[in-house]
């Protein structure tokens, strides 16, 4: 499977579960800011993910679950550099080097865009 | 609680499918609003008063189908939240003198929450004829998993005594 057929399945998933166009669901899009997905959309794109490609995803896979339960990673509100370290090490697929600059939780959701989506499903396809 | 719009569970596969049936009566205060008479008025011909049901009870008995389905799978555990309409397509009307028939099938299921497709039916009672009216898919949440920290009332307030009851009239154990 190419990139592209990953990125045109992975855009049909979006399309179908956050109610978009297929033109909003560009690359740089973010999950969140861009195309309106609330945790329940998280859940349901997880599960429609599973179902086009044949995957299994396991909860906080793709996306963090208790991002702010360990304390050792979370201080006044910011993510500490250990727990970007964390992240990182759990999540290959997101690139969080411009939430390292404004490490505040409420900014992790700007890291989940479209590519990071695919990253995650093509590393997903070549670990099957 | 009387919000119940299923009256009678005929079938239940644990963790699977879970067919339901309401019928639909003219006892139904809100039938005679939805749609009343309406008076000529202008160029506009008088219409007489067209009773149907609500599309949106008729997507709550979807969700209280699916929502049984999902919570018996889980002993009713977990407190089941419907989070997300997915789908809902109607391709009728339904009048008092009919019946609805659910089925809802789990499509997906993990600790977080649920994925449910559903078919909705409509029968009539005076021929035993059937055909499918619509099509509703949902995403239910389970509460405590996905809320931590958030302060509930004790014990599991979404499965009522009305969901008891209509388990148990319908012969499904409800010991929970």
């Amino acid at each position: 499977m190419t990139q592209d057929d990953v990125f045109a399945k992975v855009r049909t998933v979006l399309v179908d579960a956050l109610a978009v166009d297929e033109d909003e669901v560009a690359l740089d899009a973010i999950l969140t800011t861009d195309l309106g997905a609330e945790s329940i959309d998280f859940l349901d794109i997880g599960f429609k993910l599973e179902q086009a490609f044949g995957i299994k995803i396991g909860q906080g896979e793709l996306f963090p679950d208790n991002v702010a339960a360990d304390p050792e990673f979370v201080k006044d509100g910011l993510i500490t550099p250990k727990g970007i370290a964390a992240l990182q090490a759990r999540m290959p697929h997101v690139d969080l080097a411009d939430f390292a600059k404004d490490p505040r939780i409420v900014n992790v959701a700007k890291a989940f865009t479209v590519r990071a989506v695919v990253r995650f499903v093509e590393s997903k396809i070549a670990r099957k | 609680m009387r919000w119940m719009w299923i009256d009678r569970i005929i079938e239940l596969a644990p963790g699977r499918r879970l067919v339901a049936i309401k019928n639909v009566s003219m006892a139904e205060d809100h039938l005679h609003d939805h749609f009343p008479a309406r008076p000529a008025h202008a160029s506009r011909p008088a219409r007489p008063a067209i009773p149907v049901m609500p599309a949106s009870l008729i997507i709550e008995g979807m969700a209280q189908t699916a929502g049984i389905l999902v919570g018996h799978a889980a002993a009713f555990r977990e407190k089941v939240i419907l989070a997300k309409v997915g789908k809902a397509e109607l391709h009728e009307d339904v009048p008092p003198g009919f019946t609805l028939r659910y089925t809802a099938t789990i499509a997906h299921m993990d600790p977080a929450g649920a994925a449910t497709t559903g078919v909705v039916e409509l029968l009539d009672p005076a021929t035993g004829a059937a055909r499918a009216i619509g099509a509703i898919d949902l995403m239910f949440s389970h509460l405590d998993r996905n809320l931590a920290g958030a302060q509930f009332p004790e014990g599991n307030f979404v499965f009522s005594d009305s969901f008891r009851n209509l388990l148990r009239a319908s012969g499904i154990a409800a010991d929970f």
